[in-house]
Parts: structure tokens; sequence; C-alpha cells
């Protein structure tokens, strides 16, 4: 654990807010755009207005054990009730805030709230439409008045009324401030900070109760892990309600003093980034896709010289930038010309996307490409990635700077410790952001806690030769081949996705002697290279089926084949045999989920013939199914594919691995 | 919060709204914060005198008579549609009420004042403004750069103080800009304040040529097919828009509209036109009722 009298004592958020009052006092904490102006609101500032809403919530009667919903966009205001709430000893919930009511009353009913904090009339209109649910909800608070004015105000009060009770009854009796006082004071870090709704593939979502030792001293560690300052700052812009935002944009604020700033609105986000220019950023792996998405469509409408320009420094970038970044050494005329590109090209890029001052960005929630995380970097952005869940506050595994592999989460953050369990590959941690249980759910919390304090991440992955953890899948997903070595499809699949030719794969093997793979052409990229090539082609299954875009996917499959032999813990998963299937994999045809996830299963039964022909040695299969138009009409494509048989490579040891790379 | 993002919107009047919010819709309910649904009172309480009366008025362009005869008022503080088949003479009409047509006969009667033949600019600034059936906005220029052209008429300071911009003409500008900002914030466009009004979709162009109107603070507001070429999501979020700035800006509004169910939703009284005669006036029910109204709509068997 963490060390040091100034943790020891500021062991809670509200006691870090009166320290940053007092230490920080005229530093920003929080800003804001509003009516196209930044507003700007000190630590003693925001030690204010907490203080006015804490004390006009006591007077509504929140007390010690309430649980109060927090529902909204992220906004200066709805941190403060977070912290109001905290400092009198109750539990902030935030909610999503895009989920429609009947998802809330679940969790609003779950969590027995007693006082609903929201943004504006949208959200209160959603409570109120479930409100003969929520026998236990006393108030209703809203931070934006329009469109309320006309409800009926007896339940209903406006956060600024609240805060504005709180003021008035401070100056008719100055002991209630030294009253609150001592109520932070009776705080313990054992107290539960907050409940974070896990929103769960499967089953209800589960309560996560996380204590003020969780939040505050994984907030302090990430802050010493990448040695952030009160001078560092960062745009809150991802639901409140999802534990990453909860531990960057509070708890490490909070216990690093760095600034948060909050967008005027979602769609404003981008915009209001580049004006900000934060030096910490969090994204999932979309928006840095959209991100490139849109710079090579702008830089496909600019000038010759520009587009000259730009790729020939791009080429510079993917040479050495990643080198640079490391402090790793590189040829003096590629660090010359990096330096001119930097001016040219990174720089300008960089501030485009609002990440002139960004020191350190991160990712996770699925696996990035590797193409398109090493681009970030190449341009200078010291992308990352790191690995943790809900239960963890979330940190589990971080990389570290000069030390970023793209197919690894990196190693274990500070006071994190892992172990892979035997047989099941499962990923166990133990660190100080361990959850103190779920919410009214023993029963979960028994089958993920093991007695000696372990955490069942439900993943399945491996440490690789440089300690870093690898995640393959979820460890329910993996199975294994009839040698009984591992086979993880997704992890398989999401390599093969990984190359531009490849728009969707399903591997087969569990079961069975050695891994198969239906693979979907891209028929965007490959149709593209069609056009340069002059192969003339009249529909996906003719293109699917071209003998050079066969020997193209041959040469992925193959580059993956080496690549998987020198993972140990995989090399069983490499793929013995495909096909390039004469269809689409399509939502219409239930061969995808809405959201575009393979459904396995399914695909296995409709294509049953092609997996067997897979694995009964044939040259040639064929099949004929039925496919949904658009338009609802139903037909049957038939087709003829040809199998490809692949070599495997011996898996490696780990040392040579290490060579390799 | 620091500042008072509530300002302009300072609550008018209230009613019962068929569009709108949850709460709105849903009847009775039980427990806590049960009586936070609106509170319903009657309609009289908001619609006051009359604020523009049309008298007698007929129309032509040459041989075409766009207009015949037609007599109708609207009180301040209502919503007053005027609807009808495509030719009926509706536009025409707004173009009558803003001053841009000056019809051969009858009489228009604004704020108690007779009008004479005079421009639409001085009809803007005796306080009508009005948004037009296919946007008229100025496409090259940003959404904050329309709005402010809608306080144009509001700038005080001449030429001089705004080629220099320092000093008083900035102050004012940043007082306008203020105005502005809040209607942006209202119409919840702040994403594209500054991206050319060319470049966006349909519905926002709609809505920034609302925002414009609306920077002239008018008394009278004129919507020639506000929810035209607009899904329905743009619809519910355009009637919203509608029903708030008259309810807390306690502007009054006529508008052209085809959807009926939008029309019947929002309006308190509907002026229907037919081949530039008046057929029927009356409340939404009334005129629903009426033969003349149906046969309008259906056609009438032979």
């Amino acid at each position: 654990m963490i060390s040091g009298a100034s943790e020891t004592q500021h062991d809670t958020i509200p006691k870090l807010l009166l320290r940053n009052g007092d230490i920080y006092g005229s530093r920003p904490a929080f800003r804001e755009k509003d009516l196209g102006i930044w507003q700007t609101w000190t630590w003693s500032q925001v030690l204010e207005e907490v203080r006015a809403l804490a004390i006009g919530l006591q007077n509504l009667g929140l007390s010690r054990g309430d649980t109060v919903a927090i529902i909204g966009d992220n906004r200066p205001y709805l941190y403060w009730a977070f912290t109001a709430a905290q400092s009198l000893g109750a539990i902030p919930v935030p909610l999503y805030q895009d989920s429609v009511a009947d998802e809330m009353a679940y969790v609003l009913e779950h969590a027995e709230v007693s006082f609903a904090v929201v943004e504006d009339q949208e959200q209160a209109d959603k409570v109120m439409s479930i409100v003969e649910r929520l026998p236990r909800l006393k108030k209703l608070i809203y931070g934006d008045p329009r469109g309320l004015e006309d409800y009926d105000p007896a339940d209903l009060h406006a956060l600024r009324d609240v805060q504005r009770t709180g003021r008035e009854a401070l100056a008719a009796d100055p002991g209630l401030g030294k009253a609150w006082l001592d109520t932070i004071a009776a705080g313990k870090a054992s107290d539960v900070s907050v409940m974070l709704y896990t929103s769960g593939t499967t089953g209800r979502p589960k309560g996560v109760m996380l204590t003020h030792a969780n939040v505050v001293v994984s907030g302090a560690n990430a802050n010493k892990f990448d040695h952030f300052t009160p001078d560092d700052s960062m745009i809150a812009y991802l639901p409140m309600a999802w534990v990453g935002d909860h531990i960057f944009s509070y708890g490490q604020a909070f216990a690093g003093g760095l600034t948060v700033a909050c967008p005027e609105s979602p769609e404003t986000a981008t915009e209001d980034r580049r004006e900000i220019g934060p030096s910490y950023f969090f994204a999932p792996p979309r928006v840095f896709e959209n991100m490139l998405t849109q710079i090579m469509v702008r830089m496909e409408d600019a000038g010759a010289t520009k587009k000259a320009l730009f790729q020939y420094f791009l080429g510079v970038a993917r040479r050495a930038g990643e080198k640079v970044l490391d402090g790793k050494p590189v040829p003096l005329g590629d660090r010359l010309l990096y330096g001119l590109g930097d001016i040219l090209v990174y720089g300008p890029l960089r501030n485009r996307m609002g990440f002139s001052n960004l020191r350190v960005a991160y990712t996770a929630g699925e696996a990035i490409g590797p193409e398109l995380f090493s681009f970030f970097r190449a341009l200078g952005i010291n992308l990352k990635q790191l690995y943790g869940q809900t239960e963890a506050s979330v940190f589990i595994t971080l990389q570290p700077d000069g030390e970023v592999y793209p197919e690894t989460v990196g190693k274990p953050g500070p006071d994190v410790e892992i172990k892979i369990e035997e047989g099941s590959g499962e990923v166990l941690f133990k660190s100080p952001g361990v959850f103190l249980k779920y919410f009214k759910n023993d029963e979960a919390t028994a089958s993920t806690k093991t007695p000696d304090g372990w955490v069942r991440t439900g993943d399945a992955g491996f440490i690789d030769a440089n300690g870093h953890l690898r995640i393959i899948d979820r460890a329910k997903d993996v199975g294994r081949l009839n040698d009984g070595s591992v086979f993880a499809p997704k992890y398989v699949e999401n390599r093969l996705k990984f190359y531009p030719e490849v728009k969707e794969a399903v591997v087969f093997g569990q079961g069975r002697d050695f891994a198969t793979a239906f693979i979907n052409i891209d028929l965007v990229s490959v149709g593209n290279w069609a056009e340069r090539n002059n192969v003339i082609y009249a529909s996906y299954q003719e293109l699917a089926g071209h003998p050079e875009v066969l020997k193209m996917v041959e040469r992925r499959v193959d580059d993956l084949n080496r690549s998987l032999a020198s993972e140990p813990l995989v090399a069983g998963s490499q793929i013995r045999r495909f096909l390039i299937l004469h269809k689409e994999l399509d939502a219409d045809d239930g061969e995808l989920t809405r959201t575009q996830k393979v459904r396995r299963g399914f695909i296995a039964d409709r294509y049953a013939p092609l997996i067997k022909a897979l694995y009964d040695g044939s040259r040639i299969a064929s099949i004929s199914v039925e496919v949904t138009f658009e338009d609802g009409r139903k037909g049957r494509i038939e087709g003829e594919m040809a199998i490809i048989d692949m070599e495997t490579y011996p898996a490696a040891a780990p040392a040579i691995k290490e060579a390799a790379e | 919060m620091s500042t008072d993002t509530s300002m302009p919107l300072a609550p008018v009047a209230t009613r019962e709204v068929g569009v709108g919010t949850a709460a709105a819709r849903s009847g009775a309910r039980s427990g806590m914060l049960q009586n936070a649904a609106r509170a319903e009172r009657p309609r009289v309480s908001r619609v006051g005198d009359v604020l523009l009366a049309v008298e007698n008025v007929s129309l032509s362009f040459g041989g075409v008579r766009a207009i015949s005869d037609v007599s109708f008022d609207i009180r301040k503080g209502e919503i007053r549609a005027i609807i009808g088949p495509n030719g009926a003479g509706k536009t025409s009409m707004l173009n009558v009420i803003n001053g841009f047509y000056h019809p051969q006969q009858g009489a228009i009667t604004f704020k108690g004042e007779k009008r004479r033949e005079m421009r639409p600019y001085f009809a803007a600034t005796s306080g009508i403004s009005r948004t037009f059936q296919n946007v008229a906005l100025f496409k090259g220029m940003s959404t904050l750069d329309n709005m402010m052209a809608g306080r144009t008429l509001k700038m005080k300071r001449g030429l001089l103080w705004q080629a220099l911009r320092w000093g008083p003409a900035e102050e004012e500008e940043m007082r306008h800009r203020e105005v502005v900002e809040r209607l942006i914030d209202f119409l919840e466009i702040q994403h594209i304040r500054k991206q050319p009004v060319g470049k966006l979709p349909y519905g926002l162009q709609k809505r920034v040529e609302l925002g414009r109107a609306l920077a002239m603070e008018p008394e009278l507001l004129l919507l020639d097919e506000p929810m035209a070429g607009m899904n329905l999501e743009e619809k519910e979020d355009m009637s919203r828009f509608i029903i708030t700035v008259n309810q807390h800006l306690g502007t009054t509004i006529a508008l052209i509209e085809h959807d009926m169910g939008v029309v019947m939703d929002l309006s308190d009284r509907v002026v229907v036109l037919e081949y530039g005669r008046k057929i029927a006036d009356g409340t939404p029910d009334e005129v629903k009722r009426d033969p003349k109204v149906i046969d309008a709509y259906l056609g009438v068997s032979h």
C-alpha cells in the first residue's frame, strides 16, 4: 500500500478537497464552456461550491448512508454533487445518462436511491416517469432549469437554490461549517465512496462498491505512474457512470489537483478538446479510429504539395517516430528529418486533434489495431494501452513509457499483483483498488473474489517474455483443441481483422484437431486494390473467389501463423485450413448481432457443410444458403470455395521470440 | 454556476402542451413527486388582445388573384396556424402580414396602427420577424454570424464605430453576442456555432434560421413551413422550440405548416385558406370537424 503522511491524512475524497482548497487554492480545478466562454473554478471556489451544496442537501434531509443518483453529461456541478454527498457520508451512484427510463429504473431501485441529482429536464422527466417504482426517492435536484420552471416545485429543487439555502444557512449559523468539517473528518478510508453499476453483457447490472481508499489510492498511484502534477489537465467527456471517468476525472483529479475541463455539449467535445489542449487524454479505440479516418479523408482533399509532404513525412514517422518517442537510437538523418516533419506535419496534425500539450494518452476497452496504434505513436503522441475493470478501480496493467508493445496491455500497475490461473488461463489480480463487494449480491461477490483476496477478471491471458500481460479472450470463450492446447477464437479473429483485407473472420477448432477459419474480405480495401490492379469484378462473390485475392489473404494468414507461433500459449491456434466465404456475413441473415459481433454457433450450423469440408481434407467446398435482401425478400446464394492449406510453425520458446522482435 | 442561463427565457405564462415532455403526457401518478407534472392553467390567461388584424384583404398579381377578401386576427401570445392546400395563398398571406406585399384592398392593423405601404425593413423594426419556406440564410457565413445578422437592427453604433470596433462598438457587440449565445444554448446548436451554414443538414439550417429570427426579439414571429423536409425527431425538436419560445418569451407565432398532427397539437387557432379565400377559422377541433375543410383536403365526390 501507500506510505507518507499526506496520503494517510487525506484518505477520502472530501479530505482531499479540503487539502486542495488549502494548497492549490488559486489553481484551476474545473473548467466548463458556457455561452461559448470557458469558465474556470479554482480549488478554493470548488470547495465553497461543494460546501454550499452539501449544507443545502443536508437541509433537505440527506444523511449518512443514503444513496444519491447522479445523472447527466459531464458537468462540474455534477462532480461537485459527488463530493457534497460524500462529505455527508452519503454514497453517490452515477447512471448512464443515455439510458432510457426503464433501464434506469432497475439501478435506481436496486441502489435504493433517496436523492437524485440530474442535469436537466430530459433526465428529470425520465426519473419522474418511473417515480412510482422508487418509493424511497425523496428529492429530485436539477442543474439546468430550462423547461422545469412550470413543474410543481414540492420535491423538485434547482441545484442553484439548494446551494443558496446552503449559503444562507452557513451565514446564519457559522457552527454549520465547523460541523461539516467534523463530518468530513469522521469519514474513513474504508467507507464506501461510490457505487458504479457495471453495464454487464449478461444479466442484470451489478453495483460495484468502491471505498475511498480504492479511489484515492488508485488515483494517486496512477498520478505517480505517469508523473502527473497540478499543471496537468484533461477533458471529461466519457460517461460519469463509467469507472474510467470516475477514476481519471475525479479520483486522479482530486488526488493530484489536476484540472478537469467539461465540454459545452457532447457534440462539441472534439472542438473543446482543441481549445483546451489537455495533457492527459483517454479514449476507446474507435475514437482514435475516427480521428485517423478524418485525417485521411481531409488529406485526400488536400492539394498535391500538401499531400506529397504528408505522405513523405508519414513515411519518416513510420520509420523513426516510435523510436524517437521511446528514446531509442535513431540514425542522425532520420532524426533530423523527423524534427523537420514535426514542424511541418506532425505538430500541426497534433494541434488539429487537440494534442499539442498531450503528455499521456490511454486507450482500452477493446483491442486496438497495431497499425492504428502505431500511427498515433509515430506522430509523437504518447498513446499507451491499459487493462482494467470496474472491480479494480480501473488499473490492473499499464504500459510504462518506453515499453510499449502494441499486442500487450502492459505491466501491473503500482502495488498491483497479477497471476494466471493454471488450466483456465484466467487472469487474477490483487491491488489497492480491489472493490469492497457487489451491492446486495453476495453470491456474485463470492464467485469473483477468492477467499485469499484475488479477484477474477473473467479474461484469459498470459504474461509474455517481457513481463507484459496479453489478454486473449474472455476466459469462458477460450476452448481446447483435441491435443489439449489452448484455442482462443476471438483472439485469432481479432488478429485477422487487423489486416486491412480482412473484414470479418470466424475461427473454428473447439474439440477438433486443428483450427480453421472462414474469412470475409473487406470490399473497400480489396476493391481498392482491384481498381488499382485492373482486376474486373461484378460482385463480392467474384472478387472473393479471385485467385490473386486468395493469394493475398493466404500471405496474411501465413503471417498470422508465424506470429502466433511466437506466442507459446496460443501457438496451437494457428490456422491450418481456411476459405473465403462467398457472401458477407450480415446481421439481416442472423450471422452477426446488430452490434456486428459474430454469432459463432449460428454460423457453425448454417455453414455446416463448409466446416465439414474444412476438416475432411477436400480442396473445394460448395454450399447454397438463403439470404435476406435489404427489402426483406429472400433469395439463395450458391457458391464454390477453394480451401487453402496453410503451413503451421512450431511453437517458439520465449527466448527466440525476443530475438524476433 | 456562474451565469444565469435562464434569463431571456423568463416564464410568461404556462399551458398544457400536446407535444413535449414525458411528464406532460403521462397522466396521474402516485408516490413522491407526484405533483411534478406541468401545472394546467386555462389558455385564456396566456392569450391577450388582438395583436394583428387582417381585414378584407385582397391581393392580386396582374390577373391572378392570390387572396380574396380574407379577414382574421392574431391575438397576443397565441400560436396561430394558417393552413390550406397548395396554392391557397398561405405564403402570400405571410408576405402581406410582414409588409413585403401591399394588398390592393383591405387593411392590416398591427398593434392598433393601420399599416401603410412600407418596406419589409420597417416591418422588421416594428417587431415582426420571419423564417422562409426555402431556408434563406447567408450560406457562406457561420451560424454565429447569421444570428448576429439578426441583431443588426438593434445595433446603434454607426459604421465608423463599427470599423474602429474598439470601445463602445465592442461593448455593444459583446452585449448582442450574449443574447445570441443564449439563443445558441437554447436551440442546442453550440456544436455548429462556427460552421458555415451552407454545409449544415437541412434540419439544422432551419434551426439556425429560427435562431436568426429570434435574435430580433420579435413580438410576432412568422414561420413559413418550419418543419418541411424534417424527420420525426427534428420535428419534435422544432415543436419543442416553438412551444418554449411561445411560452417563455411570450412571442406570438403565426405559422404555415402542412403536417396536420403538428398543426393541431401546436396551435391555439387555425385559419384555413383555399384558392385565396378563407373557408374556416377556429380552434383545431372546430376546424377538423368542418365539412368544408374536409372537402378541401380530401376532395369532394361528384
